[in-house]
C-alpha cells in the first residue's frame, strides 16, 4: 500500500477524531441555548477567548473520553517493521480488520505515536485536575485558619509553606519519586496524610453550618465519613474492603508529588484572600450574630472568594499538567512505557534532529491543553470581572 | 529597617537548617544508602557486606549525628583501618593521618566530596554555577526587556487590538513549558531534515547545515549565537509571559489614575504620558515579580540544561539526584535555598525603595 499524502492524514485524523467533533457540536449547542440561565458558565460564551479556551479544553476531554474509539492501534503494541517510520506509512502486516496505517508514524519502539498521544491524554486528565482539587482541599483547610487568625498558628503554617516553596521543584521530586524512596514508603504515608484533608474538609463544612440541625448533619457527616473513608481506604491505603477503588502505586506517587509541590501555593493564595475578606462589613455582621469561626471561614468568607479561586483553579490544572510532563521528562514515576505526553516527549528527544514526529505531537497536545486552560482562566476572569 | 534585616536572615537560617535536614534525612534513607554503596563499591555486594561497607564509613551512624557532622558541630566519624589508613570524610588523597582535621564540615568550609564526579562539592558547584550564571544572564537580558516591552505596549492601551494581540500571545508563552518550546525550537531551526535549515541551505542564504545547533555542549568552551540561542530562548520564553502579564496589569491599572488624566488634560502628549507619568510607576509592580522569577529560573535551568546537554548547574542537579550523590545533593540545595531567600529579600527591600508609600515596620 502506498504511504499517505499530508492531505489525507490530515483527513483521516479528523475522521477518527469524529466522536470529539460530534460532542463539541452538542456541548455547543446545548451551551448557547441555555447561555442566560447558566449563569458565569454561560457568560463564557460571550467571550471569544474564553470560548476558545473552553473548546481547546473540551476537545481533549472528549478525546479522553472517547479513547477507545479514536486509538487506532494499542498504545504499548510494537509492530516490527514500524520503527521511526513517517507519518502515514502503511502498518506493517495489517490484517483487513485493522487500522491500515500508521496515522503519526512509529516511535523508536515501532509503537502508533498518534494512539499513543490520546492514550497519553487519558493519563493527564485523570491525574492533573484531581491532583489540583486535592491541593485545593490542602490549601483551603490550612490557609482559611491561617489567614483568619493569624498569630502562631499564621506563622508557623507560612513557615512550612515557604519552606516547600524554597525547595527546587525537580529536586523535590527526585527527593520523592525516586524506587529507593518509594521502597521506604514514604509516599504512602504523604498520600495517607494528605489525602485525609477532603474528608476533614467536608466534615468541618458540615458540623458548622447544620450544627443546630443534629438530624441533617449527622446524616450529612455520616455520609461523608462513609463514602470518604472508603475512597481514602481504597486510594491511599490501597484498602478497598471492597476492592472497586484502587490505584496503581506509581500513578499515587505522582499524584502525592503534585498535590504536595501545588499546595502551598494554594496555601498563600487562600491565605491572602481571606486576610482580605475578613475585614469586610458582612464578615463583622456575622461575628456580631455570633457565629463560630468554621462558619465565618467556610460559609462566609470562602463564597466571597470565589472568583479568583475558580480562575486560579483553571490556571492550576494547567500548571499541573506541566508539572506531570515535567516528572515525564525526567522519566520520573511512571513506568517507561507509559504514553503520557511527558515521557513520550522524553524517549522523542534524542532523535529530535533526525525524526521530529515522535517527540513533537505530545508536545504540542500539551501545549494546547495548557493553552486551553489559561485561555479559559482569562475569560472567565473577564466575564466574573464584568459584573 | 535593621531590625527587619535582622529578623530576615535570622528566618532565612532556620529555613535553609530545616531544607538542609531534609535533605540530608531523605538521602539518607536506608534503600539509598544501600544503593550509593553498591555504585559506590560492587554491584554484587551481599547484605552483610552492604551494612559493613555503610559501618566502616559511619553512614549508620544516627541521622542527626550525621546532620552534625555536615554542619562541623559535631567531630567527624572515624575508622582506622588495620594498614593504618583512616577513613574519615575529612580525609583527602595525599594527607597524613595526623593531619586529619576531627571537624570537617560547612562551618570550616568543607562541603564534602562528591562521590560522582571524585571532586570536592565546592570547586564542583562554582565551577557549575559558573557556566549557569551565564545562561541566566543571557536569559535575563533576552526576556526583561522583551516582557518589559510586550507588557507596557498592551496595557498602555487597554483593551485594543495590540492588546488583545500582545495579551494572548503572552497567555501562549505561559503555557509552553522549556521541554516543550526546546522541543520546538529545535525541530524548527536546528535539524537538518525538516523545519527552516533545509530550506534555508536549498534557498544558499546559509553556509553550514543547521542555522541553530541542538545541543550547547559546545557553549561551556566558547558561547556563540548558534550554539546559545535555541537554549535562552526556551527559558525566557516561558519565564517572560507571566511578567509581561504582570506590567500590562500594572501599566493598566496606573493609566487610568487621577494623574495620569490630569496631564492628558493639560495637554501633555500620550508619548509623554506614558514615558514621564506612566512608566515610573507602572514598573514597582514588575520588580517584585523579575526578582522573585530568579529561583524560578532555577528549575526551568535542570530541564533546559538537560535537554541541551549544558553541563551547568542543572544538570549536575540531576546526576547527583540520580546517584544518591548526598554531599553534592546538599551542596546544591544550599546554593538554591541561598538564592530562592536572598531573591526573596531583594524583592521585599526592593520594593520599599521603589515605594516611598510602603514602610517595613
Amino acid at each position: 500500500m502506498e504511504p499517505l499524502s499530508s492531505l489525507q492524514i490530515f483527513g483521516l485524523i479528523l475522521y477518527q477524531l469524529l466522536p470529539v467533533w460530534i460532542g463539541l457540536i452538542i456541548i455547543f449547542a446545548a451551551s448557547i441555548a441555555t447561555k442566560t440561565k447558566t449563569g458565569l458558565y454561560g457568560k463564557l460564551f460571550d467571550s471569544p477567548i474564553g470560548m476558545v479556551g473552553f473548546t481547546l479544553v473540551m476537545f481533549w476531554v472528549l478525546t479522553a473520553l472517547f479513547g477507545d474509539m479514536i486509538m487506532t492501534h494499542d498504545p504499548l503494541q510494537q509492530i516490527s517493521g514500524m520503527k521511526n517510520k513517517l507519518p502515514g506509512t502503511p502498518t506493517e502486516g495489517a490484517e483487513t480488520a485493522d487500522f491500515q496505517w500508521y496515522l503519526l508514524g512509529g516511535d523508536n519502539l515501532a509503537r502508533d505515536v498518534f494512539s499513543r498521544v490520546v492514550a497519553g491524554s487519558r493519563i493527564v486528565l485523570k491525574i492533573a485536575p484531581l491532583a489540583t482539587l486535592f491541593a485545593f482541599m490542602v490549601g483551603i483547610t490550612l490557609g482559611l485558619p491561617a489567614g483568619y487568625y493569624g498569630g502562631k498558628r499564621d506563622t508557623f503554617l507560612s513557615f512550612l509553606a515557604n519552606l516547600i516553596l524554597a525547595f527546587p521543584v525537580i529536586l523535590l521530586f527526585y527527593l520523592l519519586v525516586t524506587p529507593e524512596i518509594v521502597e521506604t514508603g514514604l509516599p504512602k504515608y504523604m498520600a495517607a496524610v494528605l489525602f485525609l484533608f477532603p474528608i476533614i474538609f467536608l466534615v468541618v463544612l458540615w458540623q458548622s453550618r447544620f450544627y443546630t440541625q443534629p438530624q441533617k448533619r449527622n446524616l450529612f457527616v455520616a455520609l461523608t465519613v462513609l463514602i470518604g473513608g472508603w475512597i481514602y481506604l481504597g486510594i491511599a491505603w490501597n484498602a478497598d474492603p471492597i476492592g472497586i477503588i484502587s490505584m496503581q502505586a506509581n500513578i499515587l506517587i505522582v499524584f502525592v508529588a503534585v498535590v504536595f509541590v501545588n499546595s502551598p501555593t494554594v496555601f498563600r493564595i487562600i491565605r491572602g484572600l481571606t486576610m482580605d475578606i475578613k475585614t469586610r462589613d458582612y464578615v463583622a455582621a456575622a461575628q456580631t450574630r455570633g457565629e463560630g469561626p468554621w462558619y465565618i471561614m467556610l460559609w462566609e468568607i470562602l463564597p466571597n472568594a470565589r472568583g479568583p479561586l475558580i480562575v486560579d483553579f483553571c490556571l492550576r490544572i494547567g500548571y499541573t499538567t506541566i508539572l506531570l510532563g515535567t516528572l515525564g521528562f525526567f522519566g520520573l514515576g511512571l513506568e517507561s512505557e507509559s504514553p503520557d505526553w511527558g515521557s513520550t516527549i522524553n524517549a522523542g528527544r534524542r532523535l529530535l534532529a533526525i525524526y521530529a514526529h515522535p517527540a513533537l505531537p505530545p508536545a504540542l497536545s500539551l501545549m494546547s491543553l495548557v493553552l486551553g486552560l489559561n485561555l479559559l482562566a482569562d475569560g472567565l476572569r473577564e466575564q466574573s470581572l464584568r459584573d | 529597617m535593621g531590625s527587619f534585616i535582622f529578623k530576615r536572615f535570622g528566618v532565612m537560617a532556620l529555613t535553609a537548617l530545616c531544607l538542609t535536614f531534609i535533605v540530608f534525612y531523605l538521602t539518607n534513607l536506608y534503600p539509598n544508602l544501600e544503593k550509593l554503596a553498591k555504585t559506590q563499591g560492587n554491584m554484587r555486594m551481599t547484605d552483610e557486606q552492604v551494612t559493613s561497607w555503610l559501618g566502616n564509613r559511619g553512614y549508620s551512624q544516627n541521622t542527626f549525628k550525621k546532620y552534625g557532622e555536615w554542619l562541623g558541630v559535631v567531630p567527624s566519624f572515624k575508622t582506622v583501618t588495620e594498614d593504618g589508613t583512616v577513613i574519615s570524610r575529612c580525609t583527602r588523597a595525599g594527607m597524613a593521618p595526623e593531619d586529619i582535621p576531627s571537624y570537617c564540615g560547612i562551618i570550616q568550609a568543607n562541603w564534602g566530596y562528591s562521590t560522582v564526579f571524585k571532586e570536592e562539592v565546592w570547586s564542583i558547584v562554582t565551577k557549575r554555577l559558573g557556566l549557569t550564571s551565564w545562561l541566566m544572564f543571557a536569559v535575563l537580558c533576552v526576556m526583561v526587556p522583551m516582557a518589559l516591552i510586550v507588557g507596557i505596549l498592551a496595557g498602555m492601551r487597554e483593551g485594543s487590538r495590540t492588546d488583545r494581540t500582545l495579551s494572548t500571545f503572552s497567555i501562549v508563552t505561559t503555557a509552553t513549558p522549556e521541554y516543550v518550546s526546546g522541543v520546538i525550537f529545535i525541530v524548527l531551526f536546528a535539524s537538518s531534515q525538516i523545519g527552516l535549515s533545509p530550506l534555508l541551505s536549498d534557498w544558499g542564504l546559509m553556509s553550514g547545515k543547521t542555522l541553530f545547533k541542538g545541543s550547547a555542549t559546545s557553549a561551556m568552551a566558547d558561547i556563540t549565537f548558534a550554539n546559545f540561542t535555541l537554549p535562552v530562548m526556551a527559558l525566557a520564553l516561558y519565564g517572560m509571559g507571566y511578567i509581561a502579564r504582570m506590567t500590562r496589569a500594572s501599566m493598566a491599572e496606573v493609566m487610568t489614575a487621577q494623574y495620569i488624566r490630569t496631564a492628558r488634560l493639560k495637554g501633555v502628549s500620550f508619548k509623554n504620558v506614558v514615558l514621564k507619568h506612566a512608566l515610573r510607576n507602572a514598573l514597582i509592580a514588575p520588580f517584585t515579580v523579575i526578582i522573585l522569577q530568579i529561583p524560578w529560573l532555577l528549575t526551568g535551568v535542570v530541564i533546559v540544561e538537560t535537554l541541551f546537554n549544558y553541563k551547568g548547574f542543572g544538570w549536575a542537579l540531576v546526576q547527583a539526584a540520580q546517584n544518591n550523590d548526598i554531599e553534592l545533593l546538599l551542596g546544591i540545595s544550599v546554593i538554591a535555598v541561598i538564592v530562592v531567600l536572598v531573591t526573596q529579600l531583594i524583592s521585599d527591600i526592593g520594593y520599599v525603595f521603589l515605594n516611598p508609600r510602603i514602610r517595613v515596620s
